[in-house]
């Protein structure tokens, strides 16, 4: 594994959607490897460069909690912005919140920590004056300080992160035995189902990926993007 | 205006005294509530609303700081007054349902059209349907849900009116419909309330994020004082006494930021007042105490001995 990193991330609250279930959202049992993806890249990223998830650990057992909020129900219009532009004038360019409200129920998980195990490949995009070390090196300065893009969330925005880099010598943290319970696949493997994996942005129409996921003693291993396990 | 520069972290305290600050719809509008804990919890969505209804209020029509998602209100027709109309309509453009943008370039046109406009886009950020990438604006100012310092209780207050709703209900009453909720044109309601409750809020803004936005430094100054008097102007029979007590603004130095920010919220801690005392709400020793029933019941500690190199405490309130 060259260039691997390991950040532990953890937060009151967390909801890794599933496509299925996205108006009344439902989060998966786990983060999923896109969410992963996006907290690293909250951190540092460039175009040089892509994040790949190998492993996710599960710290902490998996206990959901429902939240209902008042959500507006349409997103903003392209075509009327469009037209205010073109006029020059905002004119009735808003949405009313009480006109257009859609309660809307949340199943979200709690009291989550997890640990990503990542690495980085360069992509076509590099330059000359790219390389490993250096994007390695201000990954893991920024992790350290706690420095960041912008602040990672666990699925959604609300829902902040907290993360700290784990030295490479330091040992993995493990859930607390009273913890290592199926439910988290100690024992015996925990399926999971079909999970999202990521969404190819670079594929016309953005299609999502899917992979079949299972926890194994606290960890769900994620298969690399050009592996035949991930579905197309 | 030029965009911020610092990363900024930021604790909000906010109390509630015998009202509702936030009501579930999923338990017929009681305080929302942890049921594993009880720590009574606002919603983010909650707080931002609050932030946009001030924004819009005082400063309704100015130039670039208009709210895009409103509260239906009569405050549009005087907006609207304010907007100067620098040409009629432009009829050439279709009624087509599906007007999207042609390609990338456009959907950042409108998206830069509508953060110059809108200080609600501009600062937290919108979707729009554009059929291609969504033109998501992601803004630099995201808060999370604020809890409750101690468990709260919840109370359930019947009151009554004197009056019926229709007709039809006085007409029952005549009949002598005896039904237990009505007894002479009386309709019996109910009021939820929060005793007292002091409320933690983190929130954070990223210095890139605002860059792209064009969020600014005046933006900023707006944003807390949003937060720093937003309640006031929030006032109604459901709220009870809402205010803000305190609003510690950590700002780095960089814009990538020089702490993580769950360490800088940490060094603040709020707890209970016991004879002057500061004592940890989860101290066993405090027991027997009262509950806490106003804001000189805790006691707010920042330990600015641990604050770490190139972060400055700037304490709004």
């Amino acid at each position: 594994m060259p260039y691997g990193i390991r950040l532990q991330v953890s937060g009151a609250r967390a909801c890794f959607t599933r496509p299925e279930m996205k108006v009344e959202r439902v989060s998966y049992d786990v983060m999923t490897p896109s969410a992963a993806r996006g907290i690293l890249e909250a951190i540092h990223w460039k175009p040089a460069i892509r994040w790949i998830v190998d492993e996710i650990h599960v710290l902490k057992p998996i206990r959901f909690q429902s939240i209902r909020r008042n959500e507006v129900g349409h997103k903003a219009p392209a075509g009327k912005i469009k037209q205010a532009m073109n006029r020059g004038d905002l004119g009735d360019l808003q949405i009313l919140v009480d006109e257009d409200r859609q309660q809307r129920a949340a199943t979200v998980l709690v009291d989550v920590a997890y640990v990503i195990v990542a690495h980085f490949e360069m992509t076509a995009k590099a330059g000359p004056e790219d390389n490993e070390g250096k994007h390695l090196d201000t990954f893991n300065r920024r992790a350290e300080r706690g420095q960041c893009f912008h602040q990672p969330c666990l699925g959604t925005r609300e829902f902040d992160a907290r993360f700290e880099l784990l030295a490479p010598e330091a040992p993995l943290p493990m859930a607390t035995p009273s913890d290592r319970t199926p439910g988290l696949g100690f024992g015996q493997p925990r399926d999971l189902g079909f999970m999202l994996f990521d969404i190819d942005h670079a594929a016309p129409g953005r299609p999502s990926l899917f992979f079949r996921a299972a926890l194994k003693d606290g960890v769900m291993t994620v298969p690399h993007p050009e592996a035949k396990e991930v579905l197309r | 205006m030029t965009a911020l520069a610092n990363r900024y972290d930021f604790v909000l305290l906010f109390e509630v005294t015998r009202g509702n600050p936030n009501g579930d719809p999923d338990a017929g509008n009681m305080p929302r509530i942890d049921p594993e804990t009880n720590y009574g919890l606002v919603s983010d969505v909650s707080l931002k609303r609050k932030i946009r209804n001030f924004v819009e209020m005082a400063h309704a029509g100015e130039e670039g700081r208009h709210i895009y998602v409103q509260e239906g209100s009569i405050l549009n027709e005087k907006h609207r007054e304010a907007y100067k109309a620098l040409r009629p309509g432009d009829t050439k453009v279709e009624k087509d349902a599906k007007l999207n943008p042609k390609d990338d370039a456009e959907a950042r046109k409108l998206t830069d059209f509508m953060c110059r406009n809108f200080f609600d886009v501009r600062t937290f950020g919108a979707v729009m349907s554009t059929g291609i990438n969504c033109g998501q604006v992601r803004g630099p100012v995201q808060m999370a849900f604020a809890q409750s310092i101690e468990p709260i209780v919840p109370q359930e207050i019947s009151i009554t009116r004197m009056a019926a709703t229709n007709e039809a209900e006085k007409k029952q009453k005549a009949e002598g419909d005896d039904s237990s909720d009505r007894t002479d044109n009386r309709t019996m309601g109910r009021k939820h309330i929060v005793p007292y409750g002091l409320y933690r809020a983190h929130g954070f803004i990223s210095a890139k994020l605002a860059e792209r936005t064009g969020f600014s430094e005046a933006d900023l100054d707006l944003l807390l004082t949003a937060l720093e008097s937003m309640f006031e102007h929030d006032h109604s029979a459901a709220r009870g006494e809402m205010a803000s007590r305190k609003l510690i603004v950590f700002k780095h130095d960089t814009a990538l930021g020089k702490a993580p920010a769950h360490k800088l919220f940490d060094l603040v801690q709020v707890g209970r007042n016991i004879d002057g005392a500061f004592r940890a709400v989860d101290d066993p020793g405090i027991g027997n105490a009262a509950p806490a029933r106003k804001f000189s019941d805790y006691l707010v500690e920042i330990d600015r001995a641990s604050l770490p190199d190139g972060v400055e405490i700037i304490e709004r309130l």
